[in-house]
């Protein structure tokens, strides 16, 4: 066990920003701090870093508490979210930057910075001045920078924010294949869940200063474990109902009856849950009604290119997006059958 | 930064407005300004060739030369020790009292040098409260400290006018800095000390000389404050100029004099312009007072506390001395002998309105005010006029803006003493007289507001967004309207600051006055350097009476400018 992060609270403004987080990164892996935009990310990556001091809670290093250990002393590695490149020092000056303030002989600074650069792919840019350089490239000097130090934990703030579409996806697919390859324990910061699919080994779901959940990515995005986990992954035909029957789960809602696959461990009848729809749940049924369906109002249809996205409107005014392999006419009343084992009981 | 693409392509059709802009501000300044450098240039060159000869007037002009250097290299290092830790706390810290004490730190700037060295003398001259307490305590006939007349209180002087400047040029500079390169720094395994030196201090480099230079010119040609405070033996170049042209009546050699200053400062506004250059450049994209932190530990409590406290007493402790000093008796008047009563009196403001002595050359004091006021009036009218035409002008895209603007700003950097002379020289031939000079004291001070009138208005005229202009166009509204109805509005507030200015520097302006003011129409500072320098308690409390309604109209003048100054523009300097 590498980087350990237990119980950080932290104010900020007088309101709790971080409210008892924890988790864990392992060696080698890489750990995706996942969360909208205010929910404290960078904050927590600058208290891993020393740069700030958490109210109370413990950041601790293979079971050491880091809580005296000044910033400069830790040995992390922090890519800042606009770079953070000092403009009064040339590319190679920058990257050598944390090398030579670990006081190494220059000829070992030089061959690192080098070699830094060579597999950012920045080798020929050594003397360039970072400000003439785009942010692409700013981004990748900052990665050198980052790295040449070898730190023993890198963090990654945003790493991709700044860049246009075409040039994130490129860089995405480099930055993974960096971390794994070097096998350093990596924290990456992103509020993209789909960056955050592509890189992480782990993700950790951060919501209003929690974490709402912690797993493998393929694990957090077929259950998640609330609403608002869903949602903010992009899933959002959610339906509210009780629990009616276990073994096999029914559950009742204002459409009807629903049978999804029962996943353990189950609520108790009686409680209230969510249904969630994935988009692919749903294939066109002829029958009018009955368990497992959803009959209402077509509102739209697009064409997305490998689907059409058709909008669904039920009686009770809710509203459900599918994905379907042939268009809907809009305005016409149609019956959509779900399979079961795309539907997801939450709390 | 002029961007060369947008720059050609404005100005093609904007060269001949801009021209027609430029025109009056450039007739004042070449009849008032370069007329006046010019003839002293002239007087040099003559006495160069004339009085070549004499042995020792290469040691009459190298003394006072290294002389200025020397102090003005000292007071600049003795600014930086102070200032760049109080633009540090002013750059990166939030405290409580914080705007208290920047409003406190910009007194100085406004503040006339006579005040300042009246306000030191009633400090620690000697008949100032350190001296006269120390004689009191210890039953002394004489007073025990020789502060005044001794490099140190020019040095002190110095300090307290000039470090608003290092905390402004480089408190903001810092406050600009994006906090990230430090923290950057640290996570790469910097110690503090080695961000501090390593990409800190490289970072503010150019803040930190430009403020430095800005510093070491007007250290260089300070002249009030080593008139009073240094008194003859510390002659500066502006000091030995005033001696020989107004004392000596050898214009010869303050002409030769005022050459090698004007060659000196000349040198300095060109270093000061390169450096400067590079102060605009954004370091980073930030948010507003991100870097800004509380103060926490020990350490940050105690160098903020003694920062603070430092400034403090700089800043209060003499002008508190001066307006205590004026309303209490202390010593004998003229004359008077026997026991002296001493306590609270209001005697030194209520004589001021007195003409005492019925002398046809003594002026009472509150003349010398109406005078002051005047001058000032006419001033505010001359340089805004003049200030609004050159900024204008400055705000539009056109290459010959580039040579114009550091003309613009020359006055800054030239002697106000050099600047009286040259009035002087050119202004005694017919058809002009010596009776006609205090016709030009406002003239001069406008010389020396448009500087600042104009690095004012600028900053507001450019935070008008083009698109601004070009939607009242695209309205209907022609260019003239325009400005009536986009322009002036905005640049409102900006014009009442630097009237505020000018009126503040017209009314404690000493350097070029103290050459033109007649001995009949002196103004305050004249006025003030006439009674401090004389004998007895009556005249030494007008003077420090004087120095305090100066001082205050001047606080005043200042509040007012931290009012109305608009949230977010900065003036550059």
């Amino acid at each position: 066990m590498a980087l350990s992060v237990r119980e950080i609270h932290k104010m900020y403004e007088g309101k709790p920003l971080l409210r008892g987080v924890s988790f864990e990164v392992p060696d080698g892996e890489t750990v995706c701090l996942l969360g909208p935009s205010g929910s404290g990310k960078s904050t927590l990556l600058r208290i891993i870093t020393g740069l700030e001091a958490a109210e109370s809670g413990q950041v601790l290093w293979d079971g050491a508490d880091l809580a005296g250990v000044p910033v400069h002393q830790r040995h992390f590695g922090l890519m800042f979210q606009d770079y953070a490149l000092f403009p009064h020092r040339k590319v190679a000056e920058n990257v050598a930057f944390g090398l030579r303030m670990q006081n190494l002989p220059a000829p070992e600074i030089n061959q690192r910075v080098n070699e830094a650069l060579e597999r950012v792919n920045m080798a020929g840019f050594a003397n360039r001045r970072v400000t003439d350089l785009s942010g692409g490239e700013q981004q990748r000097v900052a990665l050198a920078r980052a790295l040449a130090p070898r730190p023993l934990l890198l963090m990654l703030d945003e790493p991709l924010g700044a860049l246009d579409r075409a040039l994130r996806e490129q860089l995405g697919q480099f930055l993974r294949e960096l971390l794994h390859e070097t096998q350093i324990p990596a924290i990456y910061v992103t509020h993209d869940q789909e960056e955050a699919f592509a890189i992480a080994d782990r993700l950790v779901l951060l919501n209003e200063g929690r974490v709402e959940q912690d797993g493998a990515p393929d694990q957090v995005y077929n259950r998640p474990v609330s609403v608002w986990a869903a949602r903010f992954l992009g899933l959002t035909n959610v339906l509210p109902g009780t629990v009616v029957k276990r073994h096999p789960l029914q559950v009742k809602t204002a459409l009807g009856v629903f049978r999804p696959v029962e996943v353990e461990p189950t609520e108790p009848v009686g409680s209230e849950v969510s249904l969630l729809f994935r988009p692919t749940a749903a294939r066109v049924g002829s029958e009018n009604g009955g368990e497992n369906s959803l009959t209402g109002i077509v509102e739209d249809t697009t064409f997305r290119g490998e689907s059409y996205r058709v909008t669904l409107r039920c009686v009770d005014h809710s509203v459900f997006q599918f994905y379907l392999p042939d268009p809907l006419p809009v305005h016409s009343k149609v019956t959509l059958v779900l399979e079961p084992n795309e539907m997801v009981c939450l709390k | 930064m002029i961007q060369p693409a947008t720059g050609t392509a404005l100005k093609s059709r904007g060269n001949w407005g801009v021209l027609a802009l430029w025109l009056l501000p450039l007739l004042f300044l070449g009849l008032f300004f370069f007329a006046p450098l010019i003839s002293v240039f002239k007087l040099a060159g003559e006495a160069a060739v004339t009085a070549a000869p004499q042995a020792n007037l290469l040691d009459r002009i190298t003394r006072p030369l290294g002389f200025t250097f020397y102090q003005a290299a000292l007071s600049t290092l003795a600014t930086l020790a102070l200032g760049l830790p109080a633009a540090y706390i002013f750059g990166r810290y939030t405290f409580p009292g914080k705007s208290l004490l920047r409003v406190l730190t910009t007194l100085p700037f406004i503040l006339p040098t006579v005040v300042v060295a009246a306000a030191f003398n009633a400090l620690i001259g000697p008949r100032g409260w350190i001296n006269l307490g120390l004689m009191n305590l210890f039953n002394l006939t004489a007073p025990p400290l020789q502060m005044l007349n001794s490099l140190p209180a020019i040095l002190i002087a110095h300090v307290f006018y000039n470090t608003t400047i290092v905390i402004r040029v480089v408190g903001s500079a810092w406050s600009q800095l994006d906090p990230r390169m430090e923290q950057a720094s640290r996570v790469l395994g910097a110690t503090p000390l080695k961000t501090l030196r390593e990409v800190t201090l490289p970072l503010l480099r150019p803040a930190i000389l430009a403020a430095g230079l800005l510093v070491f010119m007007f250290d260089f040609t300070s002249f009030g404050v080593i008139l009073l405070l240094g008194g003859p033996q510390f002659a500066t170049l502006e000091v030995e100029i005033y001696i020989q042209a107004l004392h000596m009546l050898n214009l010869p050699l303050a002409g030769l004099l005022s050459a090698v200053q004007l060659l000196c400062t000349l040198g300095f506004t060109i270093a000061y312009s390169r450096a400067s250059l590079h102060l605009n450049v954004p370091l980073a994209p930030r948010l507003q007072g991100e870097g800004m932190r509380r103060i926490r530990t020990w350490r940050e409590k105690l160098l903020v506390g003694v920062t603070i406290i430092l400034l403090a007493v700089l800043l209060v402790l003499p002008l508190a001395a001066l307006g205590a000093r004026s309303v209490v008796r202390l010593e004998a008047d003229r004359g008077e002998r026997g026991g002296v009563q001493t306590g609270l009196t209001l005697d030194y403001y209520r004589e001021l309105f007195v003409n005492r002595r019925q002398s046809l050359f003594y002026v009472p004091p509150i003349e010398a005010a109406r005078n002051s006021l005047v001058y000032a009036g006419t001033t505010v009218l001359f340089s805004l006029t003049l200030g609004f035409l050159a900024s204008s002008a400055l705000a539009r895209r056109a290459r010959i803006n580039r040579v114009l603007d550091p003309l613009l700003m020359l006055p800054l950097g030239t002697s106000a003493v050099t600047l009286g002379l040259g009035f002087i020289v050119v202004f005694s031939r017919p058809p002009f007289d010596p009776g006609s000079f205090p016709l030009l004291i406002p003239l001069a001070h406008s010389l020396v507001a448009l500087p600042f009138v104009v690095r004012t208005l600028l900053p507001a005229l450019r935070s008008i967004p083009i698109s601004l202009r070009q939607a009242a166009g695209v309205l209907g509204a022609s260019p003239l309207r325009t400005w009536w109805e986009v322009d002036l509005p905005i640049i409102t507030r900006a014009a009442m600051v630097s009237a505020v200015f000018a009126f503040t520097i017209s009314l404690g302006e000493f350097g070029a006055t103290s050459f033109l003011a007649r001995p009949e129409y002196p103004t305050l500072p004249v006025a003030i350097y006439r009674f401090i320098g004389q004998p007895g308690a009556l005249n030494y409390g007008q003077a420090l009476a004087m120095s305090t309604l100066l001082m205050l109209v001047c606080g005043l003048g200042i509040l007012l400018i931290e009012r109305m100054r608009l949230p977010g523009l900065r003036e550059d300097w």
